[in-house]
């Protein structure tokens, strides 16, 4: 018998095209998504070099980081140009590369337009057992389909459009096994919250981290999306979720997805995937369901994290003198003082969206919050920016879009949005925002701007409160 | 990629922890279609601070920058590392690196030397008053006062960093065998080529 294997050893030597002596290998890559702000370089270089893109099949680009989210034709159907000179120099870059270069372009009034990790699982484009790369660290996102997905730099986006490879070193492995049931009020986000929190922000660093357990087996895809994407909040290379039948009822019938005989072929090889009894992980880190509440962050870091119910920590509470500085730091800029209930924290900005959270689930979980309800006078702004333009049509089919503008919320075209500081959408400089991204860096929403990640329910919740609050005080 | 082997020269003295891929280049600057100029917006976060030391003309063009655990975490930007070698940056030394951040900086020839806390804690000392030494065919880290820490590289990297290689050039030269792969892969696995979008 062969030697048990992860689900990580099992797509890593599924694509290993050469190994060399110190153990670097060539690993093959099945799909790559290409964006405005991390590709123009790498197309540069090709050209530079007289090179071509080796597998335009297999590239697919999408605009998403630096559109605005406002409108994107006018009265008479004609593309609004951008007022941003920089922004549509990027976006015109994409949009010439694509087609010189022979791969498929989605523009920015198609429907299928989005965020690319959005996209990607949209449209059938993202499966499991696939190596999946995109110039953009979210990428691990595609994991929570069973797909070994990263991100990479511009020189590695040059790298895979010349080769459709990478040299790549093995990661260890490690598992997050999440058993239990989780209680009521907790979504896939407060989860992923959870596990940066336990972990800390480098506390998977070297390692590719597998999924595992109870909780994670009962979540949708749209909540494996969510917690895989953040792999990298706590320093993994990548995240994955073993593919299972939940997985194949999400991809069945995608326009990208295989059909008919090799539908049938896909799925057989898919079921081969799962984790081998007795293999084993270089490290396993286990999870109670029942310590996972309604999470938020306080600091600058998503391990900065804490129940709902919590208080802003003292930094000389902290035993790591590194850490204490880095809190004091955070506190500073978060402009907190220890001992505030985090409940007690008003807000001004709430942005539900971003590749974490912002496909139809996430919107209904909101939705279902603000049902019949007003954001509080004290939020200026709102915003609900859907994943994508199929999401939205979706979403609006269902009528959730009306739900959000009778609260008080703008409805926008979909795209990265406040989850950067790089397009329109900005958090003031020091207002804060109930966001449902995955970043709370300095800066991360806008110079300023102070971030408190959460999940789609505790954003809206947040908007009707005016503060950050116990989402579980809202059930309707 | 511009060959390298040795580093000589100040140190930022900075030594914070999680210095984040924002803090190296925040977003606004991420729309340029360039590689060069980025240096203007490096540290932006870090040198509105009064005192900073990238302003502090003692360190006027270090080549070196001292950080804490987990430089670079968080997106993939390689601005992070253009940002810096245009800063005129050539080797970060820290006791960990994002994934990510030290690859990036491997294929922009700039080097991310893992050394243990206790070292950083001394580099971080001499720093403020001396230069610093880096030999990559040594794999050591020197100082005017004998103080001496070696550093593991990976032996493929140390090899394209020391003569210059350009990586796509060498993997095309295994085109071949990629060729070979694909050719099973669509006997093996013929429902992974996408439908056209
Ligand atoms: S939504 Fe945010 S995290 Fe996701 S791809 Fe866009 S910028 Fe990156």
């Amino acid at each position: 018998m062969s030697t048990p294997q992860t689900l990580y050893e099992k797509i890593w030597n599924a694509h290993v095209v050469e190994q060399r002596d110190d153990g670097t290998c060539l690993i093959f890559i099945d799909r790559h998504l290409v964006h405005e702000v991390t590709s123009p370089q790498a197309f540069e270089g090709l050209r530079a070099a007289g090179r071509r893109v080796r597998r335009p099949d297999l590239t697919l680009a999408v605009p998403d980081h630096n559109l605005p989210t406002t409108a994107r034709l006018d009265s008479h159907g004609q593309p609004i140009p951008i007022a941003d000179p920089e922004s549509a120099q990027q976006l015109e870059a994409l949009e010439r590369n694509a087609p010189e270069f022979g791969i498929d372009y989605i523009n920015a009034s198609d429907a299928k337009q989005g965020i690319v990790h959005v996209v990607g699982p949209e449209q059938g484009f993202s499966l499991p057992g696939t190596t999946i790369v995109c110039g953009d660290s979210h990428t691990a996102c595609h994991g929570g389909l069973g797909a070994l997905a990263f991100g990479i730099g511009t020189s590695e986006v040059e790298h895979v459009l010349a080769t459709q490879t990478l040299q790549l070193t093995r990661s260890k492995s490690m598992e997050v096994r999440v058993e239990g049931e989780l209680r009521a009020g907790v979504s896939a986000k407060d989860v992923v919250l959870h596990i940066t929190g336990v972990l800390g922000a480098a506390g998977g660093s070297g390692h590719v981290i597998e999924y595992t357990g109870s909780v994670i087996r009962a979540l949708s895809v749209e909540g494996r999306l969510t917690i895989s994407n953040m792999a990298i909040e706590h320093g993994a290379r990548a995240g994955l979720v073993a593919p299972d039948d939940t997985t194949f009822a999400y991809i069945k019938g995608r326009p990208m997805a295989p059909s008919g005989a090799d539908w049938d072929a896909a799925v057989a090889y898919w079921r081969t995937l799962a984790t081998d009894a007795g293999a084993t992980y270089d490290k396993v880190v286990s999870i109670d369901a029942a310590d996972i509440a309604p999470s938020v962050t306080w600091g600058t870091s998503p391990e900065d994290v804490l129940p709902i119910t919590g208080i802003v920590p003292d930094p000389s509470a902290f035993a790591d003198p590194s850490k204490q500085e880095a809190a004091r730091k955070s506190l500073n800029y978060m402009g907190l003082t220890p001992g505030t209930r985090m409940t007690d924290i008003e807000v001004q900005n709430i942005f539900i969206g971003s590749c974490t959270n912002s496909r139809i689930e996430d919107l209904r979980a909101a939705a279902e919050i603000l049902k019949g309800r007003k954001k509080a006078a004290n939020v200026k702004w709102a915003i609900v920016v859907p994943g994508s333009g199929l999401v939205k049509q979706q979403a609006e089919d269902e009528g959730l879009d009306q739900i959000f503008t009778d609260a008080g919320f703008e409805w926008r075209e979909p795209g990265c949005s406040a989850c950067l500081g790089m397009n329109p959408d900005k958090v003031p400089a020091g207002e804060r925002c109930a966001s449902t991204s995955n970043r709370n860096f300095v800066g991360r929403q806008g110079p300023g701007a102070r971030t408190h990640l959460v999940s789609p329910a505790m954003a809206a919740a947040a908007a009707v409160a005016g503060k950050l609050t116990d989402v579980r005080a809202f059930a309707n | 990629m511009k060959a390298i082997s040795r580093v000589e020269g100040r140190a930022y003295p900075v030594g914070l922890k999680n210095i984040d891929t924002d803090v190296i280049i925040p977003a606004v600057w991420l729309k340029t279609i360039s590689r060069a100029g980025l240096g203007k917006g490096a540290f932006e976060s870090l040198r509105a601070v009064p005192g900073n030391v990238f302003d502090d003309p003692e360190y006027a063009g270090a080549p070196i920058l001292i950080a804490g655990d987990n430089f670079g975490c968080g997106s993939s930007r390689e601005h992070a590392a253009w940002a810096m070698a245009d800063l005129g940056i050539s080797a970060v030394i820290a006791p960990s690196f994002s994934d990510i951040f030290s690859g990036n900086a491997f294929k922009n020839g700039l080097l991310a030397i893992v050394l243990p806390q206790a070292a950083i804690d001394r580099l971080m000392e001499v720093a403020r008053t001396d230069d610093i030494h880096i030999d990559l065919e040594t794999q050591t880290v020197t100082t005017p006062f004998q103080d001496r820490f070696e550093f593991e590289i990976d032996p493929f990297r140390k090899h394209c960093l020391i003569n210059g290689v350009d990586e796509i050039g060498l993997t095309l030269k295994s085109s071949d065998a990629i060729s070979v792969y694909e050719a099973k892969l669509s006997a093996d696995r013929p429902w992974l080529a996408p439908n056209p979008v």
